[in-house]
């Protein structure tokens, strides 16, 4: 309760007495007598208002923090899922005779919407990579006779032997697909990916 | 009995600075934490996401502990 004019003849030690901090003052700290006529219409506390923004702020911040460890745990939940579904299988991809040197064939693997590029560098030099680009995920577009694979979305290039990035945005290699050649044949065996 | 003497505002307000310091330095940590891992996570890297998240969830733990110092702080001041 705080103490009221007009009470100071008695002094009560075990009324709460108003702290001087708590006590409004407008933000120009001029007295209320010299204050515009307009203060009175929005008689805001600021400091009160100035505390509470700053805690309603550390809440929505600690929410944030929260969606952050869900995140974190979301991963784990599609890491466990990708080793679920154990390593992909071996699939015919085309045979020598249909890809030419300095040619490349899109085809599908491991998925039927994971587009991959194979390309032939020389006669017995063969690579694939899978289509999207580490960046964004557009389709990249190989450009043999730079010896580059490009990204037409943000000018990202990657070197066609190793797919490592060389410029623009992607950080990360291309997943990379391992082929095996039996005879004449072209299989895929399995996708390795890369962080560097 | 010991008497517990509450905060007035404006060192409540001074603590809530404070405690925003932290807060924020631990969710810029976290932030970071998220696109590393999902970094890795993308280049088939599995060592690092067990790790990270338990560390990104003693991060929240402690925001968490932080926001309910501030509760209580606002329960002592109103009784």
């Amino acid at each position: 309760m705080a103490e009221q004019p007009g009470d100071s003849g008695s002094l009560n030690i075990y009324v709460r007495r108003r702290e001087r901090e708590s006590i409004t003052t407008a933000p120009n700290r001029s007295p209320d007598d010299q204050q515009p006529a307009w203060r009175e219409d929005f008689p805001i506390d600021w400091p009160q208002d100035q505390y509470v923004e700053r805690r309603d702020f550390m809440k929505f911040l600690v929410l944030t923090s929260a969606a952050l460890t869900v995140g974190q745990v979301w991963i784990i939940g599609q890491n466990w899922l990708r080793r679920r579904r154990g390593l992909p299988e071996v699939r015919r991809v085309a045979s020598l005779s249909e890809i030419p040197t300095g040619a490349s064939l899109v085809f599908q693997y491991p998925g039927e919407l994971d587009n991959c590029v194979l390309i032939r560098l020389s006669e017995r030099d063969l690579v694939a990579y899978s289509q999207k680009c580490t960046h964004l995920s557009c389709a990249v577009i190989p450009e043999p006779g730079q010896g580059v694979l490009r990204c037409p979305c943000h000018d990202g290039y990657f070197d066609l032997r190793s797919g490592d990035p060389k410029a623009g945005p992607p950080r990360r290699p291309l997943p990379r697909i391992t082929l095996d050649v039996r005879g004449q044949d072209i299989y895929a065996t399995g996708v390795e990916m890369r962080t560097t | 009995m010991a008497t517990v003497r509450p905060f007035s505002r404006d060192q409540r307000t001074t603590i809530i600075y404070g405690m925003l310091a932290f807060v924020i330095v631990i969710v810029v940590l976290q932030l970071w934490l998220l696109t590393a891992t999902m970094n890795a996570y993308l280049g088939g890297d599995q060592r690092v996401i067990v790790p990270a998240a338990l560390v990104s969830a003693v991060g929240c733990a402690l925001n968490v502990g932080l926001l309910g110092y501030v509760r209580r702080m606002e329960r002592v001041s109103r009784e």
